[in-house]
């Protein structure tokens, strides 16, 4: 490379988080945070057999944040930079501190005063034996979901894909307070999409298993199997006249819903006054039958981690307990706002400024599993399928498109799909006149299956 | 920047990496060692800034730097993609025997001969947006909050932001492709709540494109953008539940383009057709929509958000008709895609950055203005639902069955606007639902700058655009039965 000065070696992770803070204090900012995520990844897609794509890479982003402070407050500024040579970070630092004196102070701004965590417990989130399967090992359980599927019935003709994929990641924080910690995990997914085809119509489903360790995932002919029996039951699907019945949902879609939940529980949306939940503490929201905890120290959780995005250890924290409001999730900053603590549970990326988010998030089961559920439904659908965004936190406004089953006689009649189904939160969680025992984890939010006693249902 | 953008991006990446010409010839050829289709080499420099104000202050700002490469090998449908986040030539030559890991078979290296192109420039601007001092955007944001604010007492609440992009690629591929671009991206968005009495409601406007950020900065500019929030906002505020159940729709112009693109643009991106996994796989040639239905995806739109001098893979982008005259004519093309199915590129193969492999995607996709006064096309509707302008959509691309949300909506009641209804979404089959148009105003419009698709989990800006058009019989969800 000759007429080029020698590019400069990269800092290490934890170098790059130490020099980062002195650099950002040095140029000025008060207190200050940073992040440095180091991530390697493997992804396999076969489809119909075939290696489709190999993908994997190696990343490593650093996060600053710098807070300069006044009388009124801090004033704070965020950067993120994948360059982690020392002269770019220098730079990043001291555009941290400038981009931070351009902004308003604000009373609430401010690492946490105390309480980081003291201990690093583990919490089963990283894979010891670490480094996984081979690519070859990984193309073949691809292909063992797939034979799984097309075995199951001769509709299975085609495939959008058979993915596995791997994560490492560490994550290295450290603050002006003098707090420095790290940790490391891992998660490991095969996920297989199947595309059921008869009479010209084509209906494709998935099924997928995630998990912190390589042993733990299901059997990839397990995924299969089931990836291609959602695809064939949905073949033959019809609309339904719109009416009002009740509406039963499996732990997949169930799950969705919590998700809607846990955007009006979360601090920055009630602060801001941008949730139907915000001033609600206490209140009855929901059927006694509902009780949703946030846990961050669940053993081998998706969400799992010792610390949250502030260095603040995780804990439990029940969000809805037996119908009643009990908290809301909350990072520093939200918490101030509310006049309340912090609940630990601060989310950060590197490019962001630390948000309220959940970690391992679930509704409590109940009793009784989906089909003794659909059993005691005289009449009602069996959502298997949620898409689309209508969903309004600010109002509590529900209405998406769905696809499942019609329910005749507490027995399933014939699929149904091209409809919406459409309620209010607030009156969706107040009327569950069932939650079963089958709670079911593919990600970080959980559910078991739910019955809600009455929505309307849009179709022809 | 300079009237030439390749050569300009080519310069930067030579000055700060150490590119040049035999380097990337070595790099190349390792990934090539053997047989192959295709590879290529995808390098990104990308500077992002944002400030956001809420509850009348700027509470922050960011700025991010992403640096990258990464390589991929194709061989038939099969691609190796590796990527990393280091520029140097020791990490390109490991990324290269790690996408080459993925083919098999024998084969020789050849040649590579690379050349620069010459091109266009759709969006040049004075200067990047990220250079623009942080206390200009400040500045805007405080005169935003007070302007919302002032026009109407219900308003409690105001975020806005304004985001700048400045994105430096390159390509370098095995078939001598050597073609760069410099492409900016401004987007300002204003969010308000308006509170009245236990009710509160929201409503969202944001505008933007390729172009200078002194342009955002223009108070005929932003203002209109303001209004229409609160407008929204307080509208909301009188909106009746809206009714569930079969009627004709009329869409408005604009944004509401969305639905094309969820409800047939996906379904003819090439991926999807090559698979067959589209509702629409084998229908070239036939009819997918009501006669003087007319569908265009053109990425050579001077300024709009979803244009590109070049796609990701360093195609120059086209105007590509879809749907002519109700006749499916073509399909969204990268180059593997493409290659696979006997068709030329489109220009429309297009990746969120580095981290992530090309996928044929649209750019700026609309549907051709018809004949109809709009009013007459509102007028012929006895009972039904006008949607101003939706929220976000999604589509199964299997099934065909697409669902969108509206965000500003009427009852048409005797062919006048009726009376504003909340929470309306709708539902259909996107290979049917262009056979139902039955009226198409004269009024084409493009949004104005704030679409996000998303696919496989990568983002990419887009553009939309309709005239005002009628549907018949199509399910609307609702919660009045």
């Amino acid at each position: 490379m000759s007429g080029h000065a020698p590019l400069e070696a990269p800092l290490e992770a934890r170098q790059a988080v130490e020099r980062a803070l002195e650099q950002v204090q040095r140029a000025g900012a008060d207190q200050a945070d940073a992040l440095l995520l180091e991530g390697d990844s493997v992804e396999v897609r076969v489809r119909n057999g075939e290696i489709d794509v190999v993908s994997q890479a190696r990343e490593r982003v650093l996060g600053i944040r710098a807070l300069v402070g006044s009388s009124e407050g801090f004033r704070s500024a965020v950067s993120s930079t994948s360059d982690l040579s020392p002269s770019a970070v220098e730079r990043m630092a001291e555009e941290t501190a400038a981009l931070a004196r351009a902004t308003a102070p604000d009373p609430a701004a401010g690492l946490p005063d105390a309480g980081f965590t003291e201990d690093l417990p583990d919490l089963g989130i990283r894979d010891a034996s670490d480094a996984g399967p081979t690519l070859e090992a990984r193309i073949d359980v691809a292909r063992r979901a797939e034979d799984a599927a097309r075995g199951v019935d001769p509709r299975i003709a085609n495939f959008e894909g058979t993915d596995v994929n791997s994560d490492t990641t560490r994550r290295v924080y450290g603050n002006s307070q003098g707090f420095l910690a790290e940790y490391e995990s891992t998660s490991h997914g095969i996920s297989c999409m199947p595309i059921a085809q008869e009479n010209g119509s084509m209906q494709m489903s998935w099924w997928s298993s995630v998990t912190r360790r390589w042993c733990d995932l299901d059997d990839p002919t397990h995924v299969g199997r089931v990836a291609a029996e959602r695809a064939l039951s949905r073949l033959g699907a019809r609309r339904v006249p719109t009416c009002e019945v009740p509406i039963v949902f499996e732990p997949a879609t169930a799950r969705s819903l919590l998700g809607h939940l846990v955007a009006c529980v979360s601090g920055s949306s009630v602060y801001r006054g941008a949730s139907f939940l915000a001033n609600r503490l206490g209140e009855a929201v929901a059927s006694e039958r509902v009780s949703v905890v946030d846990d961050g120290r669940r053993i081998g959780g998706l969400g799992s981690r010792p610390f949250d995005g502030e260095g603040l250890p995780t804990r439990r924290t029940p969000v809805i307990e037996n119908g009643r409001l009990a908290s809301y999730l909350l990072d520093t900053y939200s918490a101030r706002k509310l006049g309340m603590a912090s609940t630990g549970n601060a989310s950060r990326g590197a490019g962001s400024a630390p948000g309220a988010g959940p970690t391992n998030l679930w509704l409590e089961p109940g009793e009784g599993d989906l089909d003794a559920i659909i059993a005691d439904t005289e009449r009602g659908f069996l959502v298997t399928w949620l898409f689309g965004h209508g969903f309004n936190p600010v109002s509590g406004d529900f209405s998406r498109g769905a696809a499942g089953h019609w329910i005749e006689g507490g027995r399933l009649s014939h699929p149904v799909e091209e409809v919406t189904i459409a309620g209010n939160l607030l009156d969706m969680l107040r009327n569950v006149d069932a939650v079963g025992d089958d709670l079911l984890w593919q990600g970080s939010v959980a559910s078991p299956s739910v019955r809600i006693s009455s929505m309307t249902v849009a179709g022809e | 920047m300079s009237a030439e953008p390749e050569s300009s991006s080519l310069a930067f990446f030579r000055e700060r990496f150490g590119l040049d010409d035999a380097r990337l010839d070595t790099v190349l050829g390792t990934a090539l060692e053997r047989r192959l289709d295709h590879a290529d080499l995808y390098f990104e420099y990308t500077t992002r800034d944002a400030v956001s104000l809420e509850e009348g202050i700027v509470k922050s700002g960011d700025r991010h730097l992403e640096q990258g490469v990464g390589v991929r090998v194709v061989d038939g449908a099969r691609q190796g993609y590796a990527h990393s986040d280091e520029i140097s030539v020791d990490s390109l030559q490991l990324a290269a025997r790690t996408a080459r890991a993925v083919a098999e078979g024998p084969g020789e290296t050849g040649p590579v001969a690379l050349a620069g192109r010459e091109g266009r420039d759709l969006y040049p601007v004075s200067r990047p947006p990220t250079d623009v001092p942080i206390e200009t955007k400040v500045a805007l944001l405080s005169e935003i909050d007070a302007y919302a604010r002032s026009l109407d007492p219900r308003i409690d609440q105001v975020m806005a932001s304004v985001i700048c992009q400045h994105k430096q690629v390159l390509v370098a591929a095995a078939d001598g492709t050597l073609a760069g671009d410099v492409q900016p991206l401004v987007r300002l968005n204003v969010q308000v709540i308006a509170a009245s009495g236990e009710r509160r409601e929201m409503g969202y406007e944001g505008t933007g494109g390729r172009f200078d950020l002194e342009r955002l900065l223009d108070p005929e500019i932003w203002r209109p953008r303001v209004q229409e929030a609160v407008r929204l906002a307080v509208l909301n505020l009188e909106a009746e539940p809206c009714p569930a159940g079969t009627m004709d729709v009329v869409l408005g112009p604009g944004w509401s383009g969305v639905l094309l693109h969820e409800a047939v643009g996906h379904g003819l991106e090439g991926d999807f057709n090559r698979k067959k996994t589209s509702a629409f796989a084998d229908r070239l040639g036939q009819r997918v929509a009501a006669p003087g239905v007319t569908v265009i995806d053109d990425g050579t739109l001077v300024e709009r958000r979803g244009s590109l001098n070049m796609d990701d893979e360093g195609t120059p982008t086209e105007r590509t008709v879809l749907i002519e005259d109700g006749v499916l004519t073509g399909y969204l093309q990268d180059r593997l895609n493409a290659r696979l199915m006997g068709m030329a590129p489109t220009g429309n193969g297009r990746r969120e950055s580095y981290a992530h492999v090309p996928l044929p995607r649209m750019t700026n996709t609309f549907m051709l203005a018809g004949e109809d006064d709009p009013e007459d096309v509102l007028r012929s509707v006895d009972h039904g639902l006008y949607i101003a302008s939706f929220g976000g959509g999604q589509v199964d691309i299997t099934s065909g069955k697409f669902v969108f949300s509206a965000n500003e909506a009427y009852k048409i009641e005797g062919g006048r606007l009726g009376a504003p209804v909340k929470g309306a979404s709708l539902i259909g089959n996107g290979p049917d639902i262009l056979t139902r148009v039955s009226r198409i105003g004269s009024d084409l419009a493009l949004d104005l700058g704030v679409g996000t698709c998303g696919k496989d989990g990568q983002s990419v800006p887009v553009g939309v655009g309709l005239p005002t058009i009628r549907i018949d019989d199509i399910t609307v969800g609702g919660t009045e039965g």
